[in-house]
C-alpha cells in the first residue's frame, strides 16, 4: 500500500507540473512561487526542528561505546570508537557523518540446521548509502553553476572530474549514473528484503521515488530534451537575486524536474530526511565517554524518596546488635524506634 | 513455570506474519512473558496502581484515566530526554538493526526487531504529537493509543534486555534501550510492571539488596564463605562490616552472596583483599551493587543507587570499589555521579598497594575491581600460578553493559590472561562491543520467561558452542552477576559441557597466598590439575 501510494504521489506531482506548465499556464507558480515557498519551508522547518530537538536537555551521558575505554595508561584506548575528550568525539562524529562508521559494521545473519547462526559480510547497504549521499552532494554542488555568476572554479573542477570519461555530448557525468544505481538499489532492497519491506512505511518509499524522479528528470533535461541552459540560468539567477523572470521556451521537463526538487526541499524538514540534522544531535554518538572523569549535571535532577541508613538501622537494630554488627544508635538509645521487621 | 521445549524441538523460523505488524495481536503464552508485579512490592516502592492482575486477563484493571496518564507521561519525557525526542524523528527504517537483536534472532518475531520495538512507541507519538499523524493516521505509521497497544508495549518492552547492540549498528546511534527504559517508565505510571523487577527493587529499597538478605544473614553468609576458603587453603579471612574509617567501601551484587557460581567469585574477592591487606569494609545497608530500579524508571534507579554514596559518606571511606556486575557498571559509569553526586566527600581512588591513581574515576571516585586487580598484576603485586586453572579451557563473555555502556574490554582480558593459560576468544562479531546478551538481562532472568530466555540467549550460546567444538572450551568466564546467574542455565540448555565462572574466581584459584597450605582443589572443590589422584585417595 505504501509503495503504490508513494508512487502515485510522485507520478501525480509530475503530471501536475506538466499539465500546470503546458496547459494551465502555471509557469509562474512552478517557476517562482513554488521554489520560494519550498525554500521558506526548508530553511524554516529545518531550523525549527533542530531548535526543537536542541531545546530538550541531555540529562545523562549515554554514549554507545564502540571500543576500549580510556583506562589505565598501559591499556590501549580506542580513541575514536570510545572517545573520552571533545576532540576525540569530534573525530568519532566525523567518521560517522562522513564515512557512516556504524553502518560499516553491518552484517547479515544466516541460520543453519541445528540452530547454528552465522553473520555474513554485508557492506552493500553501506556502499550504496555512501555512494548515494556523495553523488547527491556532487550533483548539488554542480548545480551551483545555475546560481552563481561567475561560476566558482571548484564547480568547474568538479564538472571536469565528474565528466572525465568524456563520453557523449553533453558529456556524461559519472555521478549521474552512480546516483541512479544507488537509489535503485535502495528501492529494490526495501522491496525484496522481507524484514525491510515489513517495516517500511509510505514515508520510506516516497522520498526514494521522489529522488529517483529528480535524478531521471534531471538526466532527461540534460541528455534527451537538451533544455536551453542559458534560459534556465536566467530563471535561477532571477530567483536568487529576487528578481524572478520566466524566460519563454524552457521545456516542460525542466519544470517537472524543478517541481520535484522543490517538493523534496519542502518535504525535507517534516520527514525522516531530517536524519541529516539529527545525527549531529544523537546523544549516543556526540558525547565523550567521560562520565566517571567529569561530573555532568542533569538540569532537571530532582530529590527523590530514599530509604536512609537511619531508617534501615531502626528497622534492623536488634538483629544487627545481636549479630555483632556496629550500629549508630545502641539499643538503649533508641528502644522505641526499633521495630520488628 | 512453563515447560520449555527441548533444544531440538525449539522451532526457529523467521518468516513474517501475513498481517501488517499493527494488525498482528500480541499473544501472551507461557514462556513469553514475565509475571506482573505484586501489589505488596509496588506499595513498598510507592508505585502506581498496585493490584493483583495477570497479562492473560482481558481486563488489566488500568486506572480510569490511564490514557491521559500515559500520554502526559510521554509528553513530559519527550521534553526531558533529547534521546527520545531525536530518536522519535530520525529513524529511516534502513533495517540495519533488525537482525542485531538476540531476541529477534532467537524468536523470529518481527516486533523484536529493534526498529519495530521503537515503532511501537513512535506510532503513538506520531498520532498524538505530529500533524501528519493526526491527519493521515496509519498512512504515516500513526495509530491510536489503546489498551491493546499497552499490552503490546508490556510484551515487547519486557522482551528487550536494554543491551544496546542495535544502537552500535544504527547509523544514527538510535538506542532502543532508551525506548525500552522510557516505555517501561510509562507502563509503570499505570501499574504495569513485572514482579522480577519490582520484587528485587522493593527488597533493595527496604532491606538493602535485591535478594532481601537481612544484615545478620548477610554477615552469616559471608562467614560461610570464609570457612569455605579456609577449607581450600587453610587461610582464615576476617572481613569487616559497616566499619567506619575503612579506606574503601566494597559493593558488589548480592547475587554473588547468594548462589553458585557467583559465590565462588565472591570468595575470590575476599581472598584478594586479604592477600593484599586492603583496608576495606562491606556494608549491609549498601549491600547491592546491581540496580533493578534501572529496569523500572530513571527515578527508581536514582533511589536505589543513592545508598552507595550515602553509605560511603556515613562510613567516612576514601573511595569505593565495585564488584563484577554489568548493569551496575552502566549505572555507575553513565548515571551515578549525575543523579547522586557530587561525591566531593570522597578522594580520587588510589591503590594503596601500587600507588596508582585512577584518574579515569576522578569524579565518581569509584573503581571497578577488575581494573584494580589488573593494576595489581601489572605491578607484580600478586603471586599467580595460572596452571591451577589448567583444567579449564576458558572463553570470555563481555556483558552488554560494560561493553557498550563503558568499553571495558582489555582490563578483564589482561587479568584473564594472567590467571589462566588456555584462553580462547569467541568469533569477532560476537565479542567486545559486538557482544551478544545473555538473553536474561534487565530483570528478565525469571523462570516463567524461560523459553524466551533460551531463545534470546541462543546467539551467545551459539558462539560458545563454536569455541567449544573448535578448541574444547569448557569454561565461560564473565564479569556480571546476572550472567553468573543465567548463563549456567543457558549453557545447560545449548552447550551442556560448559561451566560458568566469574573472573575473580579464576583469580582466587590462581593466587598463591602468603602462608597457604598446599591446595588440592579449586574453589569449587574440584581437584586441581595433577591432584586428581589425591582426591581419589581421600575418597
Amino acid at each position: 500500500m505504501g509503495i503504490k501510494f508513494s508512487l502515485v504521489a510522485v507520478v501525480g506531482l509530475i503530471l501536475a507540473a506538466y499539465i500546470g506548465v503546458t496547459a494551465a499556464g502555471l509557469s509562474h507558480f512552478f517557476g517562482v512561487s513554488m521554489p520560494y515557498l519550498a525554500m521558506i519551508l526548508f530553511l524554516g522547518g529545518f531550523v525549527y526542528r533542530v531548535l526543537k530537538w536542541g531545546r530538550a536537555p541531555v540529562p545523562f551521558r549515554i554514549p554507545t561505546t564502540g571500543g576500549q575505554e580510556k583506562s589505565l595508561p598501559w591499556i590501549k584506548h580506542a580513541k575514536f570508537d570510545n572517545p573520552s575528550t571533545k576532540g576525540q568525539t569530534f573525530v568519532r562524529m566525523a567518521l560517522e557523518v562522513l564515512l557512516f562508521r556504524s553502518l560499516f559494521r553491518n552484517t547479515k545473519f544466516e541460520i543453519e540446521k541445528g540452530h547454528k547462526l552465522f553473520y555474513q559480510w554485508e557492506k552493500w547497504l553501506w556502499l550504496a548509502s555512501l555512494t548515494f549521499h556523495y553523488c547527491f552532494l556532487v550533483i548539488l554542488l554542480r548545480h551551483l553553476r545555475f546560481f552563481t555568476e561567475p561560476v566558482p572554479f571548484f564547480v568547474h573542477g568538479l564538472e571536469g572530474l565528474d565528466g572525465f570519461l568524456q563520453v557523449g555530448l553533453p558529456g556524461i557525468y559519472i555521478t549521474d549514473g552512480l546516483f541512479i544505481l544507488a537509489v535503485t538499489y535502495l528501492i529494490i532492497r526495501r522491496l525484496i528484503i522481507p524484514q525491510v519491506r515489513y517495516i517500511s512505511l509510505p514515508q520510506d518509499y516516497f522520498p526514494l521515488f521522489l529522488i529517483l524522479g529528480i535524478g531521471l528528470t534531471g538526466i532527461l533535461t540534460r541528455y534527451v530534451y537538451k533544455v536551453d541552459l542559458i534560459k534556465v540560468k536566467t530563471l535561477t539567477m532571477g530567483l536568487i537575486s529576487f528578481h524572478p523572470v520566466i524566460p519563454a521556451g524552457i521545456g516542460p521537463i525542466f519544470f517537472i524536474h524543478f517541481a520535484l526538487v522543490c517538493t523534496l526541499f519542502a518535504y525535507f524538514p517534516f520527514s525522516k530526511l531530517m536524519h541529516a540534522g539529527g545525527i549531529f544531535l544523537s546523544p549516543t554518538r556526540n558525547l565523550p565517554n567521560d562520565s566517571r572523569i567529569k561530573r555532568h549535571v542533569n538540569p532537571w535532577n530532582y530529590p527523590v524518596k530514599v530509604h536512609s541508613y537511619a531508617e534501615y538501622e531502626d528497622h534492623f537494630r536488634e538483629k544487627m546488635v545481636e549479630a555483632g554488627l556496629p550500629v549508630d544508635k545502641e539499643l538503649e538509645e533508641a528502644p522505641s524506634a526499633s521495630a520488628k521487621p | 513455570m512453563a515447560k520449555v521445549p527441548k533444544p531440538s524441538e525449539l522451532e526457529l523460523q523467521h518468516e513474517l506474519p501475513k498481517t501488517e505488524w499493527m494488525d498482528t495481536p500480541s499473544v501472551f503464552k507461557p514462556g513469553n512473558f514475565s509475571y506482573p508485579g505484586k501489589a505488596k512490592n509496588l506499595k513498598v516502592l510507592g508505585l502506581a496502581n498496585p493490584r493483583e492482575w495477570s497479562p492473560n486477563d482481558q481486563d488489566w484493571k488500568l486506572p480510569a484515566d490511564w490514557k491521559n496518564i500515559v500520554l502526559e507521561g510521554l509528553r513530559e519525557r519527550i521534553d526531558k530526554y533529547r534521546t527520545l525526542k531525536v530518536f522519535m524523528d530520525i529513524c529511516v527504517r534502513c533495517g540495519a538493526c533488525a537482525d542485531k537483536c538476540h531476541f529477534y534472532l532467537g524468536s523470529g518475531d518481527p516486533k523484536n526487531m529493534p526498529v519495530l520495538r521503537a515503532e511501537l512507541l513512535r506510532s503513538v507519538y506520531r498520532k498524538e504529537f505530529t500533524l501528519a499523524g493526526k491527519i493521515m493516521g496509519s498512512m504515516v505509521g500513526a495509530r491510536d493509543l489503546t489498551e491493546d497497544v499497552i499490552k503490546e508495549w508490556f510484551m515487547y518492552f519486557f522482551q528487550c534486555t536494554e543491551c544496546r547492540r542495535c544502537s552500535l549498528f544504527c547509523p544514527y546511534g538510535i538506542d532502543t534501550a532508551e525506548f525500552t527504559i522510557i516505555g517501561r517508565e510509562l507502563l509503570n505510571l499505570i501499574g504495569c510492571n513485572i514482579d522480577w523487577v519490582v520484587g528485587p527493587a522493593a527488597n533493595c529499597y527496604q532491606t538493602g539488596n535485591h535478594l532481601g538478605i537481612q544484615p545478620h544473614a548477610f554477615k552469616d553468609m559471608l562467614e560461610f564463605f570464609v570457612d569455605e576458603i579456609e577449607a581450600v587453603n587453610g587461610i582464615r579471612i576476617e572481613p569487616s562490616f559497616n566499619r567506619k574509617g575503612a579506606e574503601f567501601l566494597f559493593v558488589t551484587p548480592s547475587g554473588d552472596v547468594f548462589a553458585d557460581p557467583g559465590t565462588y567469585t565472591l570468595m575470590g574477592y575476599l581472598m584478594l583483599f586479604h592477600e593484599i591487606g586492603l583496608d576495606y569494609t562491606w556494608s549491609t545497608y549498601a549491600s547491592e551493587g546491581g540496580n533493578f530500579g534501572f529496569f523500572t524508571s530513571h527515578e527508581m534507579m536514582k533511589r536505589l543507587n543513592s545508598k552507595m554514596y550515602a553509605e560511603a559518606k556515613r562510613l567516612g571511606v576514601k573511595s569505593i570499589i565495585g564488584g563484577e556486575c554489568g548493569h551496575m557498571w552502566r549505572v555507575i559509569n553513565q548515571y551515578m555521579d549525575t543523579v547522586n553526586g557530587p561525591a566531593d566527600f570522597l578522594e580520587v581512588p588510589k591503590s594503596p598497594i601500587t600507588g596508582t591513581t585512577f584518574h579515569n574515576a576522578a569524579s565518581t571516585k569509584m573503581i571497578h575491581i577488575v581494573e584494580f586487580t589488573a593494576d595489581l598484576i601489572k605491578n607484580g603485586k600478586l603471586k599467580l600460578d595460572a596452571s591451577r586453572n589448567d583444567h579449564l579451557k576458558v572463553t570470555y563473555h563481555d556483558s552488554c553493559n560494560t561493553a557498550r555502556g563503558m568499553g571495558f574490554f582489555d582490563e578483564p582480558r589482561y587479568v584473564l590472561n594472567s590467571v589462566c593459560n588456555n584462553f580462547y576468544e569467541m568469533p569477532a562479531n560476537t565479542i567486545r562491543e559486538q557482544t551478544f546478551c545473555c538473553g536474561s538481562g534487565s530483570g528478565l532472568n525469571n523462570d516463567e520467561f524461560m523459553e524466551m530466555r533460551m531463545r534470546g540467549g541462543l546467539p551467545r550460546a551459539n558462539a560458545v558452542r563454536h569455541v567449544n567444538e573448535k578448541f574444547g572450551v569448557n569454561t565461560l568466564s564473565c564479569i556480571c552477576a546476572i550472567d553468573r546467574a543465567v548463563l549456567p542455565t543457558l549453557m545447560n540448555y545449548w552447550v551442556p559441557d560448559v561451566s560458568v565462572y566469574g573472573l575473580h574466581e579464576l583469580v582466587g584459584n590462581a593466587m598463591v597466598m602468603e602462608g597457604e597450605t598446599e591446595r588440592t582443589t579449586d574453589l569449587r572443590g574440584e581437584p586441581l590439575p595433577g591432584m586428581e589422584d589425591n582426591e581419589n585417595e581421600d575418597i
